[in-house]
């Protein structure tokens, strides 16, 4: 029982948001890990300038600069969804290459499938509305009028 | 009418409707989240001088932060606006900063010599105001309001008009409608550099 509530005590400490257990997890990245985390920030980040670009594609000294935010704020410990907040409390959703999969933006990542699943039930409801006349129009051709050439060979 | 009719005659209009109402919308117009928030602090250094400048320092009256560039087209053609602005309302308590954005100390000191205007002049070296402030390009202006919150932003050239609508508005209080506006396409003339 006592092991049990000891158990579950080591559990909630650990599980808190901002306790000491998850603040020493997050380490803080260095070196090839600290490159890495920047460009993936960067290729989700629209370049301010350029802005058919990532930040991580872009030339523009404005991006390289957004660049080196990203570096020195993860480098201080934040999470790349931390950097990305930042930005996106400067510049809006718009910094964002992937619009935000929720509000009027989901519209972007819903609307496809659907006008998808539309085509697809549409051109199937038209094919099987054509199919059966093409069927019954090969079945009996002469019944139709349509004259029949003998086959090469059989004559 | 068969029902695959109606659903293609609804597809269409839904498509008309959507292209309808993505005309009525700027393209070129981006809202900034910053309108309306407190304005983020800075301290930069002063051009030619041995000293910087807080936003703390320039806080209690209105002020104008408009940044800018020498190569840029549009900032040559907003200039007389400022200082025709400066020379109005410096003597009022209206602060006007510059903040020259990504350009040298050299070029924009021989600018201010060219085009003129005795407003506070400040750098950011490596653009950490510019992005702070959310700026795309130049020329941005931003208007803020004594008590430190953006009233309102714009982008591209300002004229005399919104600079005396706006400017008066802060010194009287009645700006507090969250705003903001643009001149022109944001493909701006940075190919002067």
């Amino acid at each position: 029982m006592t092991r049990g509530f000891a158990l579950a005590a080591i559990l909630v400490w650990a599980t808190t948001p901002g306790s000491a257990a998850q603040q020493t997890a997050r380490s803080v990245p260095t070196g090839k890990e600290l490159d890495a985390l920047t460009e993936q920030v960067a290729s989700e980040l629209r370049c301010p300038v350029c802005r058919s670009l990532s930040v991580r594609d872009s030339q523009a000294a404005l991006a390289r600069e957004v660049e080196g935010v990203i570096r020195e704020r993860l480098a201080a410990g934040e999470s790349p969804e931390e950097v990305k907040a930042y930005f996106v409390s400067k510049y809006g959703e718009w910094i964002l290459l992937a619009p935000p999969k929720r509000g009027f933006t989901l519209l972007v990542w819903v609307l496809p499938l659907a006008a998808l699943a539309l085509g697809g039930i549409f051109l199937v409801v038209i094919l099987r509305n054509w199919l059966p006349k093409g069927r019954e129009a090969v079945a009996d051709p002469e019944e139709e009028g349509w004259a029949v050439s003998p086959v090469d060979g059989e004559s | 009418m068969k029902w695959t009719n109606w659903l293609s005659m609804i597809a269409v209009i839904s498509l008309v409707v959507l292209l309808a109402f993505g005309l009525t919308r700027r393209s070129d117009f981006l809202p900034s989240p910053l309108v309306g928030e407190t304005t983020p602090g800075f301290s930069l250094p002063v051009l030619d001088e041995d000293r910087t400048v807080s936003l703390d320092e320039l806080q209690g009256r209105p002020v104008v932060v408009n940044f800018w560039a020498s190569w840029c087209l549009a900032c040559i053609q907003e200039h007389p606006v400022l200082v025709r602005a400066w020379e109005r309302y410096a003597g009022q308590g209206v602060e006007m900063v510059g903040i020259v954005y990504q350009d040298t100390p050299a070029n924009a000191r021989r600018y201010i010599e060219k085009y003129g205007g005795g407003w506070l002049q400040l750098l950011d070296p490596r653009s950490r105001a510019a992005i702070d402030f959310g700026v795309y390009g130049v020329p941005e202006t931003f208007f803020i309001r004594p008590d430190g919150i953006i009233a309102h932003k714009h982008l591209g050239p300002v004229t005399d008009t919104l600079m005396t609508e706006l400017i008066e508005g802060m010194m009287e209080g009645t700006n507090t409608s969250d705003a903001e506006s643009a001149e022109f396409p944001l493909e701006r003339e940075e190919t002067t550099q």
